[in-house]
């Protein structure tokens, strides 16, 4: 129906489609340049890299940079050690962020919404700024140099979290609470049998941002982690530029290695993404 | 009796580490900034309002002021980009997703590396050990004079505003996309049967529709712009007039060991981030 009233294409119309892949395409060498340069850069040996052109291909391709990256710069290590920081830290979230959003939400007491007024306020600190304290308190228990320090903090200062599972428990009903209670179920059993799964798309949410949000903080891991042993992915690529100031080849190669692990989870999950960022954002 | 019970248990492991890590720094936060300490808490003097005082008069904490103003202009022309880019990737376009995804991807790429890929791209040679970096390659190719990018004063904030604008714009993107794509397609398709030009369309419908979802990006940007810190700190170190509040307040305590004015620091960017979010509150109550 629309098709056969859409109106001829006029010259202006075809000058707008035009300018429309115009300009994604520019915008998108925008984006590729940098990337660009980078890979080709990695594959090059160090002779080549100072005296080719930064666009130009690689007459010889070097793989021992990514080698020399991966075993001497400790990327590989740093995959690791925030693989084990990510695992730990989105099941520490989910678990104590559902159990309190479930009560915060569902049980209207006193004390629940003294609580939720004190998560409210704790967004307004600033978070790094804030580590002028929290570092002295995390050095008293001893969890400066440990993985304890960044873990405690992506799990017990996250509150944003905790704000999604509750907007999301506020679309849910309350009848299946309530005829489970009246079956004589306990609240345990409810929050684990009932309000667990019906969290799951919150869940998948919250996991998206985390897992972004923690893979890309740089701070953190910076002023608690600062040995070579407990290198995350950040902290191992920054400390690239102390023994490879000027081998700019080894740090693109460590470059690379880091970005292809996001490349994949984004080119296997970009619609999750997508749909995560859009609704974690809008209950800000 | 049961109920009481859940609610204890439930919250007892987030409300311990809410006071623990959130609370109990933030009150000594505002008890250090009236003092003069170190990281150790040695020789600790009460000093009263002098810490604040230093922070508003020193010209060098008042630069890194004057600095959020670029990444807050920057914030700006990125969510008018990100509008206009927007509009054109829900218009019907070919490739419309391959271009979505290349615009966002940088905004999942890990912070370090984004900052390095950008240090050596904005790189000037010193003949020795380094080589020209990508721009300056482009400029020399095309005949120009190689620039100090990032060793220039003020031209270096330009730089660094870019960087944060490649990195975030998929970002704004994404949601404005989502805003758009909210409204039902057959308004679209009524205002097509109607007539309504391009101009009208944005006018009237998709405007109105993200509305909200700009305000709230809005006054993300400025809370963002007074909390920069990892992009410059990581290509610059905050050297040539590139430093940030955030960058101070860290080196402050860190490095300089001056726990009490950076406590104060802490505070003022603490007072700042309320008066905004005061501000948000009131702008969004209006709003419904």
């Amino acid at each position: 129906m629309s098709a056969a009233i859409k109106r001829k294409r006029d010259p202006v119309d075809s000058f707008f489609s035009f300018m429309k892949y115009a300009i994604m395409v520019i915008a998108c060498l925008i984006v590729f340049i940098p990337l660009i340069v980078v890979f080709l850069g990695s594959l090059k040996n160090n002779t080549e890299f100072l005296s080719s052109n930064v666009f130009a291909l690689p007459t010889e391709i070097e793989w021992s940079n990514y080698k020399t990256a991966f075993i001497d710069g400790k990327v590989l290590l740093g995959l690791k050690n925030t693989c084990i920081i990510i695992l730990i830290s989105c099941t520490g979230t989910i678990i104590t962020g559902t159990m309190t959003a479930y009560v915060l939400q569902r049980f209207k007491t006193t004390f629940g919404k003294v609580i939720k007024a004190a998560f409210l306020l704790a967004t307004l600190f600033p978070s790094i700024s804030m580590q002028v304290t929290v570092y002295r308190i995390m050095n008293g228990f001893g969890f400066v140099g440990t993985m304890a320090a960044p873990i405690i903090l992506y799990v017990g200062t996250d509150i944003i979290s905790i704000y999604i599972f509750m907007q999301f428990l506020d679309n849910i009903s309350y009848s299946l609470d309530e005829s489970a209670l009246l079956d004589g179920a306990g609240y345990f059993t409810i929050y684990l049998k009932i309000i667990l799964p019906l969290l799951k798309p919150a869940i998948a949410t919250v996991l998206i941002i985390k897992v972004i949000g923690i893979y890309n903080d740089f701070y953190t891991p910076q002023l608690y982690m600062p040995s070579d042993e407990l290198a995350v992915v950040s902290t191992s690529l920054y400390r690239f530029m102390g023994p490879y100031g000027a081998k700019w080849e080894i740090i693109f190669a460590g470059i690379v290695i880091c970005i292809i692990p996001t490349l994949i989870i984004f080119l296997a999950l970009q619609k999750y993404i997508y749909a995560g960022l859009v609704n974690g954002s809008v209950k800000e | 009796m049961q109920k009481m019970l859940t609610v204890c248990l439930f919250l007892l492991v987030p409300t311990v580490l809410l006071v623990t890590f959130t609370y109990i720094p933030a009150a000594e936060m505002f008890k250090y900034s009236l003092e003069e300490r170190d990281q150790f808490g040695v020789n600790v003097k009460f000093v009263g309002l002098e810490n604040y005082k230093t922070v508003f008069t020193t010209p060098e904490y008042f630069a890194a002021f004057k600095n959020s103003l670029y990444y807050l202009a920057g914030s700006f022309i990125q969510l008018a980009l990100a509008l206009f880019l927007a509009t054109v990737l829900c218009s019907k376009i070919r490739f419309g997703n391959f271009f979505k995804g290349v615009l966002f991807f940088p905004y999942m790429i890990n912070t370090v590396a984004v900052a390095l890929i950008f240090r050596r791209f904005f790189q000037r040679g010193d003949g020795i050990t380094n080589t020209d970096g990508t721009l300056n390659s482009i400029i020399t190719l095309l005949g120009g004079d190689p620039i100090k990018f990032l060793s220039t004063e003020g031209l270096v904030n330009i730089c660094l505003v870019f960087v944060s604008i490649w990195r975030y714009i998929g970002f704004d993107l994404v949601m404005f996309i989502g805003a758009i794509q909210s409204v039902s397609p057959d308004i679209y398709e009524a205002a097509e049967l109607d007539g309504a030009n391009r101009f009208q369309v944005f006018r009237y419908i998709i405007a109105p529709s993200i509305r909200p979802i700009i305000l709230l990006q809005m006054i993300l940007a400025v809370k963002g712009a007074i909390s920069v810190y990892e992009i410059p700190f990581i290509i610059t170190g905050g050297r040539f007039g590139s430093s940030t509040f955030v960058i101070q307040t860290t080196e402050t305590a860190f490095k300089f060991q001056k726990v009490g004015l950076a406590s104060a620091m802490a505070v003022v960017l603490f007072f700042i981030i309320v008066i905004v979010t005061i501000i948000q509150k009131l702008v969004f109550k209006e709003e419904k």
